[in-house]
């Protein structure tokens, strides 16, 4: 199962960030993690957020360029080596990995957020190898 | 020096009847010879009789830029083909150039150029380097010829390679030096980081092709030691060599025995009296190839017919402030803003919000495009919206010859003026 991301265009202004937190604070919106992907002129700010569907809706009320992307969470625990072997399978798969980065999800096991170049095709090798899948529900209610 | 003075100086009484004479024979010839301008003229109710001499020139019609557009490529040349010996263009907004047509007597009359030279103090035993584009604009030949005529030593720099222009002029000593402004500051620059002052022997430069100030014509004198002349002139009517400043820099001499100037209201088209700004018309008195009546330059000046202290009776104009149109002189490139919005709609097919920012940052034109992203645009990988920037920068590039910045930003972050978003903004403080 796919996890709705947000992605958010932003600016290098001064308090632009801020501006795009406040307005998932406002409405109640709790952010489970967040990657900043920072060019020269602007940032690509990612999220995962508790209601995706709802901080969509808002940020293009506040007019801010805002686009869901299906990425896959796939869940890891605290042991050597877990990203390298999740690699090795994607790739002997001919997967390649636009971005990723980590979700917490508690004290004892992480999450890696995937986007990859064939979704679809990552999502059927992760759910056929041993490792597991962090679900919609679980994600977006992490830390609630 | 004073390179024809029989015509440079000429009493305003001998000048005017010089100038009578040429306005009816000119017109003698488009109207038997160019079907546009016979047409224009009898929808006016005018023949060329009815034009006396140069004070009855406000009876005929303007010609402008759409003229030459809509009879694109040689439609309104007034000579066949075969007596055309060069052709140069300029580019336009729909894509499609403006083109020129020069009889060989027109490429004589061009070495004007070297009455520019003159008036800047250069002559036979000077080294002038011509460091405008050589090609369809009309600087680099133009230049070329003009030097070449007045006897001078001609290196055909042609634009882009700063530093073997320096080495050449110090190597050989160069004296002379045709340019746009902004790439002279540039030149200049470079030779002072290269601790080169001492070592150049420049006395005189030629400047035009963009928009320059009184102000930067006497900062780049000082820097350089050298006396800094403006050049004005446009592919239309000729290409450089139309009025120059002399040593006195009070207004640029036009060369009126072939180019009669009037100075008109761009928005009544009323002639204006001297001293009076307004958008400047020229009327090519001599030109074969492709004769202008009335051309309107778009180009705002004033203009002044006292004898000038150098001793020139020719009408002067001063310097430009600005245009009629929305047309923008970046780095000496004409560009229309509707250019660029054309090359907006190769990317996707829509027009998004855009602007456009010119700004001069260290004497240079910068050209940036802001462009909001929008929802099509949008995307959540890098790559994707770097893509987007390269693509953006390219159609620019091909449509209008310029490098541009491409800088994304929010949506609905472009200023806007009455809900209408300000596509140009225009930096550059040239008063």
């Amino acid at each position: 199962m796919f996890i709705k991301q947000l992605s958010v265009f932003i600016e290098n202004r001064s308090g632009r960030l801020e501006q795009v937190t406040h307005v998932l604070k406002k409405n109640n919106i709790n952010i489970i993690s967040i990657s900043l992907a920072d060019t020269s002129d602007y940032g690509l700010l990612r999220l995962i957020l508790s209601d995706p569907d709802k901080a969509i809706t808002i940020l293009k009320e506040q007019e801010f360029s805002a686009t869901i992307t299906d990425v896959i969470a796939v869940k890891f625990t605290q042991h050597v080596g877990q990203l390298s072997e999740l690699l090795t399978i994607l790739s002997n798969a001919d997967v390649d990995i636009e971005y990723m980065y980590s979700l917490t999800s508690g004290k004892n096991d992480a999450s890696i957020v995937l986007k990859t170049n064939n979704q679809q095709k990552a999502l059927d090798t992760i759910s056929e190898s041993s490792f597991e899948l962090l679900l919609p529900e679980e994600a977006y209610s992490l830390r609630d | 020096m004073i390179w024809n003075e029989a015509r440079e100086c000429m009493s305003r009484d001998e000048l005017n009847n010089l100038q009578s004479a040429r306005l009816r024979k000119v017109l003698n010839r488009v109207y038997h010879n160019v079907e546009p301008y016979r047409k224009r003229m009898q929808e006016a109710g005018l023949e060329p009789g009815d034009i006396g001499g140069i004070e009855d020139i406000s009876k005929l019609p303007f010609t402008t830029k759409d003229d030459l557009r809509d009879n694109y490529p040689f439609g309104l040349f007034a000579v066949p083909m075969s007596e055309i010996v060069r052709i140069h263009a300029s580019s336009g907004t729909t894509g499609k150039a403006t083109v020129v047509g020069y009889t060989r007597k027109d490429i004589d009359v061009w070495s004007c150029v070297a009455r520019c030279c003159a008036m800047a103090g250069l002559g036979r035993n000077d080294i002038i380097q011509v460091a405008y584009g050589y090609g369809l604009f009309t600087g680099g030949l133009g230049g070329h010829y003009g030097a070449e005529h007045l006897g001078a030593t001609v290196v055909p720099m042609s634009t882009g390679n700063t530093q073997k222009l320096i080495d050449m002029m110090v190597d050989f000593g160069a004296t002379g030096l045709m340019c746009t402004p902004s790439y002279l500051m540039h030149i200049a620059e470079v030779i002072e980081e290269q601790g080169l002052r001492d070592k150049i022997k420049l006395k005189a430069t030629l400047n035009g092709a963009e928009p320059w100030t009184e102000n930067m014509r006497k900062q780049i004198e000082e820097r350089l030691g050298i006396e800094a002349h403006d050049i004005y002139g446009l592919s239309e009517i000729m290409g450089p060599g139309v009025a120059t400043d002399c040593h006195f820099h009070k207004g640029l001499h036009i060369f009126e025995d072939h180019f009669y100037p009037e100075i008109v209201d761009p928005k009544t088209l009323e002639p204006l009296p001297d001293g009076e700004t307004g958008e400047l018309v020229i009327t090519t008195l001599t030109k074969e190839g492709i004769p202008l009546i009335r051309y309107r330059t778009k180009d705002l000046t004033s203009i002044t017919h006292e004898k000038c202290e150098c001793g020139r009776t020719t009408a002067r104009i001063s310097r430009f402030t600005g245009r009629s149109d929305d047309m923008l002189i970046i780095r000496g490139v004409n560009v229309f803003p509707s250019q660029i919005e054309t090359a907006l709609l190769t990317v996707d097919g829509i027009t998004p919000n855009y602007q456009i920012i010119v700004d001069r940052v260290n004497h240079q034109d910068t050209l940036a495009i802001l462009v909001e992203v929008e929802e099509r645009f949008f995307s959540d990988e890098i790559k994707e919206l770097e893509n987007l920037q390269k693509k953006i920068e390219h159609a620019v590039h091909q449509t209008i010859g310029l490098h541009a910045k491409i800088k994304l930003v929010e949506p609905k972050t472009i200023e806007r003026s009455m809900g209408k978003a300000v596509r140009v903004v225009d930096k550059r403080k040239l008063v």
